[in-house]
Protein backbone atom coordinates (compact mmCIF):
# COMPACT_ATOMS: atom_id res chain seq x y z
CA UNK A 1 0.00 0.00 0.00
CA UNK A 2 0.95 3.36 -0.63
CA UNK A 3 -0.46 5.22 2.22
CA UNK A 4 -0.70 3.73 5.78
CA UNK A 5 -4.50 4.96 5.60
CA UNK A 6 -5.09 2.40 2.91
CA UNK A 7 -4.57 -0.08 4.89
CA UNK A 8 -6.67 1.40 7.46
CA UNK A 9 -9.71 1.37 4.91
CA UNK A 10 -8.74 -2.39 3.98
CA UNK A 11 -8.56 -3.45 7.89
CA UNK A 12 -11.20 -1.84 8.76
CA UNK A 13 -13.10 -3.40 6.08
CA UNK A 14 -12.46 -6.78 7.80
CA UNK A 15 -14.20 -5.32 10.90
CA UNK A 16 -17.18 -4.18 9.00
CA UNK A 17 -17.06 -8.04 7.41
CA UNK A 18 -17.21 -9.73 10.82
CA UNK A 19 -20.64 -7.54 11.36
CA UNK A 20 -19.14 -5.03 14.06
CA UNK A 21 -21.60 -2.43 14.63
CA UNK A 22 -18.97 -0.49 16.09
CA UNK A 23 -15.09 -0.25 14.88
CA UNK A 24 -12.91 1.99 16.71
CA UNK A 25 -9.84 3.65 14.48
CA UNK A 26 -7.12 4.89 16.83
CA UNK A 27 -3.69 6.46 15.50
CA UNK A 28 -1.48 7.62 18.10
CA UNK A 29 1.68 9.27 17.73
CA UNK A 30 4.47 10.55 19.50
CA UNK A 31 8.07 11.38 18.41
CA UNK A 32 8.89 8.02 16.96
CA UNK A 33 6.12 5.49 16.40
CA UNK A 34 2.99 5.64 14.59
CA UNK A 35 0.51 3.20 16.48
CA UNK A 36 -2.71 2.35 14.43
CA UNK A 37 -5.22 0.19 16.68
CA UNK A 38 -8.46 -0.67 15.22
CA UNK A 39 -10.79 -2.44 17.49
CA UNK A 40 -14.19 -3.97 16.53
CA UNK A 41 -17.15 -5.78 18.10
CA UNK A 42 -17.92 -8.01 15.72
CA UNK A 43 -17.54 -11.97 15.54
CA UNK A 44 -13.84 -12.02 16.18
CA UNK A 45 -11.97 -15.22 15.58
CA UNK A 46 -11.39 -18.46 17.06
CA UNK A 47 -7.77 -19.19 18.11
CA UNK A 48 -7.36 -21.21 14.97
CA UNK A 49 -8.45 -18.73 12.47
CA UNK A 50 -6.00 -16.23 14.83
CA UNK A 51 -2.74 -18.18 13.63
CA UNK A 52 -3.18 -18.78 10.38
CA UNK A 53 -5.04 -14.82 9.62
CA UNK A 54 -0.81 -13.00 8.76
CA UNK A 55 -0.27 -15.77 6.15
CA UNK A 56 -1.62 -14.44 2.53
CA UNK A 57 -3.38 -17.30 1.63
CA UNK A 58 -5.86 -17.78 4.09
CA UNK A 59 -8.82 -15.32 3.22
CA UNK A 60 -12.42 -15.31 3.66
CA UNK A 61 -12.92 -14.03 0.36
CA UNK A 62 -14.41 -16.68 -2.11
CA UNK A 63 -13.58 -15.19 -5.17
CA UNK A 64 -9.75 -15.90 -4.56
CA UNK A 65 -7.41 -17.98 -2.66
CA UNK A 66 -5.44 -15.22 -1.33
CA UNK A 67 -5.38 -12.74 1.04
CA UNK A 68 -3.19 -10.05 1.00
CA UNK A 69 -4.53 -7.32 4.15
CA UNK A 70 -3.90 -8.12 6.87
CA UNK A 71 -0.03 -9.79 5.61
CA UNK A 72 0.66 -6.75 4.16
CA UNK A 73 0.23 -4.45 6.69
CA UNK A 74 2.28 -6.82 8.89
CA UNK A 75 4.87 -6.61 6.14
CA UNK A 76 4.51 -2.45 6.64
CA UNK A 77 5.03 -2.53 9.55
CA UNK A 78 7.84 -4.74 10.10
CA UNK A 79 9.79 -3.25 7.71
CA UNK A 80 10.32 -0.54 9.79
CA UNK A 81 11.28 -2.27 13.40
CA UNK A 82 7.94 -1.96 14.32
CA UNK A 83 5.53 -5.27 14.33
CA UNK A 84 1.68 -6.27 14.10
CA UNK A 85 -0.41 -7.98 17.27
CA UNK A 86 -3.85 -9.47 16.79
CA UNK A 87 -6.14 -10.56 19.59
CA UNK A 88 -9.52 -11.72 19.08
CA UNK A 89 -12.44 -13.47 21.35
CA UNK A 90 -14.83 -15.65 19.08
CA UNK A 91 -18.62 -15.11 19.38
CA UNK A 92 -19.00 -18.84 19.82
CA UNK A 93 -16.86 -18.46 23.25
CA UNK A 94 -17.44 -14.87 24.01
CA UNK A 95 -21.50 -14.59 23.60
CA UNK A 96 -21.10 -11.13 25.41
CA UNK A 97 -17.72 -9.19 24.52
CA UNK A 98 -15.92 -10.45 21.60
CA UNK A 99 -14.44 -8.56 18.77
CA UNK A 100 -11.11 -8.18 17.16
CA UNK A 101 -8.36 -5.75 18.16
CA UNK A 102 -4.92 -4.80 15.64
CA UNK A 103 -2.37 -2.65 16.51
CA UNK A 104 0.73 -2.00 14.18
CA UNK A 105 3.24 0.02 14.95
CA UNK A 106 5.41 1.49 12.78
CA UNK A 107 8.74 3.51 13.81
CA UNK A 108 8.01 6.25 11.73
CA UNK A 109 11.78 7.52 11.22
CA UNK A 110 12.68 4.45 9.35
CA UNK A 111 13.28 5.28 5.81
CA UNK A 112 10.73 2.25 5.01
CA UNK A 113 8.30 3.82 6.89
CA UNK A 114 5.07 4.18 4.27
CA UNK A 115 3.88 7.66 5.14
CA UNK A 116 0.23 7.84 6.70
CA UNK A 117 -1.03 9.57 3.98
CA UNK A 118 -4.80 11.02 3.16
CA UNK A 119 -6.73 9.52 6.55
CA UNK A 120 -9.49 11.94 6.01
CA UNK A 121 -10.48 10.03 2.75
CA UNK A 122 -10.36 6.75 3.93
CA UNK A 123 -12.64 7.42 6.87
CA UNK A 124 -15.05 9.27 4.95
CA UNK A 125 -14.95 6.20 2.24
CA UNK A 126 -16.05 4.06 5.06
CA UNK A 127 -19.12 5.87 5.84
CA UNK A 128 -19.79 6.01 2.34
CA UNK A 129 -19.62 2.34 2.40
CA UNK A 130 -21.05 1.47 5.32
CA UNK A 131 -23.77 4.16 6.37
CA UNK A 132 -25.54 1.64 9.09
CA UNK A 133 -22.23 0.91 10.52
CA UNK A 134 -20.86 3.47 13.74
CA UNK A 135 -16.98 4.33 13.30
CA UNK A 136 -15.20 5.71 16.11
CA UNK A 137 -11.86 7.61 14.80
CA UNK A 138 -9.20 9.26 16.57
CA UNK A 139 -5.92 10.40 16.02
CA UNK A 140 -3.67 11.65 18.61
CA UNK A 141 -0.16 14.00 17.47
CA UNK A 142 1.67 16.35 19.79
CA UNK A 143 -0.77 17.89 21.83
CA UNK A 144 -3.61 17.42 19.60
CA UNK A 145 -6.63 14.90 18.94
CA UNK A 146 -8.66 14.88 15.96
CA UNK A 147 -11.51 12.64 16.57
CA UNK A 148 -15.36 12.00 14.88
CA UNK A 149 -17.98 9.49 16.25
CA UNK A 150 -20.52 8.61 13.90
CA UNK A 151 -23.27 7.61 16.62
CA UNK A 152 -23.26 11.34 17.39
CA UNK A 153 -23.90 12.43 13.78
CA UNK A 154 -26.61 9.91 13.85
CA UNK A 155 -28.06 11.42 16.75
CA UNK A 156 -28.04 14.60 14.89
CA UNK A 157 -29.08 13.02 11.70
CA UNK A 158 -32.01 10.70 12.96
CA UNK A 159 -33.40 9.51 9.37
CA UNK A 160 -31.05 10.92 7.31
CA UNK A 161 -28.67 8.34 6.12
CA UNK A 162 -24.86 9.06 6.20
CA UNK A 163 -23.79 8.12 2.97
CA UNK A 164 -25.88 11.16 1.77
CA UNK A 165 -23.53 13.26 -0.41
CA UNK A 166 -24.01 16.48 1.82
CA UNK A 167 -23.10 14.44 5.44
CA UNK A 168 -19.76 13.09 3.97
CA UNK A 169 -19.21 16.60 2.36
CA UNK A 170 -19.41 17.69 6.01
CA UNK A 171 -17.63 14.69 7.91
CA UNK A 172 -14.59 15.34 5.16
CA UNK A 173 -14.50 19.45 6.03
CA UNK A 174 -15.16 18.92 10.03
CA UNK A 175 -11.73 16.33 10.53
CA UNK A 176 -9.97 19.11 7.69
CA UNK A 177 -10.64 21.82 9.98
CA UNK A 178 -9.66 19.70 12.99
CA UNK A 179 -5.95 18.89 11.28
CA UNK A 180 -5.49 22.24 10.19
CA UNK A 181 -7.14 24.46 13.42
CA UNK B 1 -15.49 26.23 12.36
CA UNK B 2 -17.36 23.05 11.27
CA UNK B 3 -20.32 22.27 13.80
CA UNK B 4 -22.98 19.97 14.90
CA UNK B 5 -25.55 22.56 14.24
CA UNK B 6 -24.20 22.36 10.91
CA UNK B 7 -24.79 19.38 10.90
CA UNK B 8 -28.65 19.72 12.43
CA UNK B 9 -29.25 22.69 9.23
CA UNK B 10 -28.21 19.49 6.47
CA UNK B 11 -30.64 17.25 8.62
CA UNK B 12 -33.47 19.94 8.14
CA UNK B 13 -32.60 20.53 4.57
CA UNK B 14 -32.51 16.54 3.66
CA UNK B 15 -35.36 15.75 5.45
CA UNK B 16 -37.70 15.42 2.81
CA UNK B 17 -35.29 14.54 0.25
CA UNK B 18 -34.95 10.84 1.92
CA UNK B 19 -38.38 9.54 1.20
CA UNK B 20 -38.20 10.63 -2.40
CA UNK B 21 -34.85 9.23 -2.80
CA UNK B 22 -35.52 5.69 -1.79
CA UNK B 23 -36.15 3.36 -4.36
CA UNK B 24 -35.75 5.41 -7.61
CA UNK B 25 -31.91 5.04 -8.33
CA UNK B 26 -32.07 3.42 -11.70
CA UNK B 27 -28.85 3.38 -12.36
CA UNK B 28 -26.17 1.60 -9.36
CA UNK B 29 -21.89 2.17 -9.72
CA UNK B 30 -20.53 -0.46 -7.49
CA UNK B 31 -16.83 0.11 -7.04
CA UNK B 32 -14.71 -3.09 -5.61
CA UNK B 33 -13.07 -1.99 -2.52
CA UNK B 34 -10.97 -4.91 -1.43
CA UNK B 35 -7.33 -5.20 -0.68
CA UNK B 36 -6.80 -5.62 -4.79
CA UNK B 37 -8.61 -2.38 -5.00
CA UNK B 38 -7.94 0.14 -2.28
CA UNK B 39 -3.79 -1.12 -3.69
CA UNK B 40 -4.41 -0.31 -7.01
CA UNK B 41 -6.43 3.06 -6.20
CA UNK B 42 -10.42 2.63 -5.75
CA UNK B 43 -10.73 5.64 -3.16
CA UNK B 44 -9.89 8.33 -5.26
CA UNK B 45 -11.99 6.26 -7.93
CA UNK B 46 -15.43 6.45 -5.20
CA UNK B 47 -14.65 9.64 -4.40
CA UNK B 48 -14.50 10.73 -8.26
CA UNK B 49 -17.78 9.24 -8.52
CA UNK B 50 -19.71 10.57 -5.26
CA UNK B 51 -18.45 13.68 -6.25
CA UNK B 52 -19.20 13.42 -10.03
CA UNK B 53 -22.81 11.86 -9.84
CA UNK B 54 -23.61 14.98 -7.08
CA UNK B 55 -21.84 17.65 -9.42
CA UNK B 56 -24.14 16.61 -12.30
CA UNK B 57 -27.09 16.03 -10.34
CA UNK B 58 -27.59 12.54 -10.93
CA UNK B 59 -28.02 11.88 -7.02
CA UNK B 60 -31.97 11.03 -7.53
CA UNK B 61 -31.02 8.42 -10.73
CA UNK B 62 -27.46 6.67 -9.39
CA UNK B 63 -26.39 5.38 -6.23
CA UNK B 64 -22.16 4.68 -6.01
CA UNK B 65 -21.52 1.96 -3.73
CA UNK B 66 -18.91 -0.43 -3.09
CA UNK B 67 -18.12 -4.26 -2.52
CA UNK B 68 -15.09 -6.62 -2.02
CA UNK B 69 -12.99 -8.64 -4.41
CA UNK B 70 -14.95 -9.34 -7.86
CA UNK B 71 -11.88 -11.45 -8.78
CA UNK B 72 -9.61 -10.16 -11.65
CA UNK B 73 -7.53 -8.46 -9.67
CA UNK B 74 -5.23 -8.10 -12.31
CA UNK B 75 -7.62 -5.42 -13.66
CA UNK B 76 -8.39 -3.06 -10.89
CA UNK B 77 -9.91 -0.20 -10.29
CA UNK B 78 -12.71 -2.10 -11.76
CA UNK B 79 -16.02 -0.14 -11.67
CA UNK B 80 -19.22 -1.81 -12.61
CA UNK B 81 -22.58 0.01 -13.26
CA UNK B 82 -26.01 -1.95 -13.18
CA UNK B 83 -28.80 -0.49 -15.42
CA UNK B 84 -32.29 -2.06 -15.21
CA UNK B 85 -32.91 -3.90 -18.26
CA UNK B 86 -29.53 -3.39 -19.70
CA UNK B 87 -26.18 -5.62 -19.70
CA UNK B 88 -23.69 -4.80 -17.05
CA UNK B 89 -20.87 -2.38 -17.56
CA UNK B 90 -17.78 -3.36 -16.33
CA UNK B 91 -14.96 -0.74 -16.61
CA UNK B 92 -11.46 -1.87 -15.90
CA UNK B 93 -8.50 0.12 -14.33
CA UNK B 94 -10.31 3.25 -13.84
CA UNK B 95 -8.64 6.15 -12.42
CA UNK B 96 -10.17 9.52 -11.44
CA UNK B 97 -10.31 11.10 -14.65
CA UNK B 98 -11.91 8.24 -16.52
CA UNK B 99 -14.09 8.35 -13.77
CA UNK B 100 -15.07 11.78 -14.55
CA UNK B 101 -15.28 10.45 -17.98
CA UNK B 102 -17.76 7.66 -17.15
CA UNK B 103 -19.65 10.05 -15.56
CA UNK B 104 -20.75 12.86 -18.38
CA UNK B 105 -20.31 10.44 -21.02
CA UNK B 106 -22.59 7.33 -19.78
CA UNK B 107 -24.09 7.93 -16.27
CA UNK B 108 -25.37 11.51 -17.84
CA UNK B 109 -25.25 10.52 -21.37
CA UNK B 110 -25.94 7.08 -21.48
CA UNK B 111 -23.21 6.07 -23.88
CA UNK B 112 -20.90 3.44 -22.50
CA UNK B 113 -17.08 4.33 -22.90
CA UNK B 114 -16.00 1.60 -25.01
CA UNK B 115 -12.66 2.02 -24.91
CA UNK B 116 -12.47 1.34 -20.57
CA UNK B 117 -14.58 -1.55 -20.77
CA UNK B 118 -13.17 -4.82 -20.12
CA UNK B 119 -14.76 -6.26 -23.28
CA UNK B 120 -12.45 -3.79 -24.90
CA UNK B 121 -8.99 -4.86 -22.70
CA UNK B 122 -9.78 -8.51 -23.96
CA UNK B 123 -10.30 -7.77 -27.74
Amino acid sequence: MKEISLNILDIAENSVKANAALTEIDITEDNERIILTITDNGNGMTEETLKTVTNPFYTTRTTRKVGMGLPLLKLEAEQTGGSLEISSKHISQFPDNHGTVVRATFYKNHIDCTPLGDVVASITTLIQGHPDRDFLFTHSFGEKTVSLDTRQLREVLEDVPLDSYEVIKWVGEYLKEQYTA
Amino acid sequence: MKSLAELQAIKEKMKDKVVLREGSNEIRVVVGMATCGIAAGARPVLNAFVEGVNNNGLSEKVSVSQTGCIGICQYEPIVEIFEAGKEKVTYVKVDAEKADRIVKEHLKGGKVVAEYTLASVNA
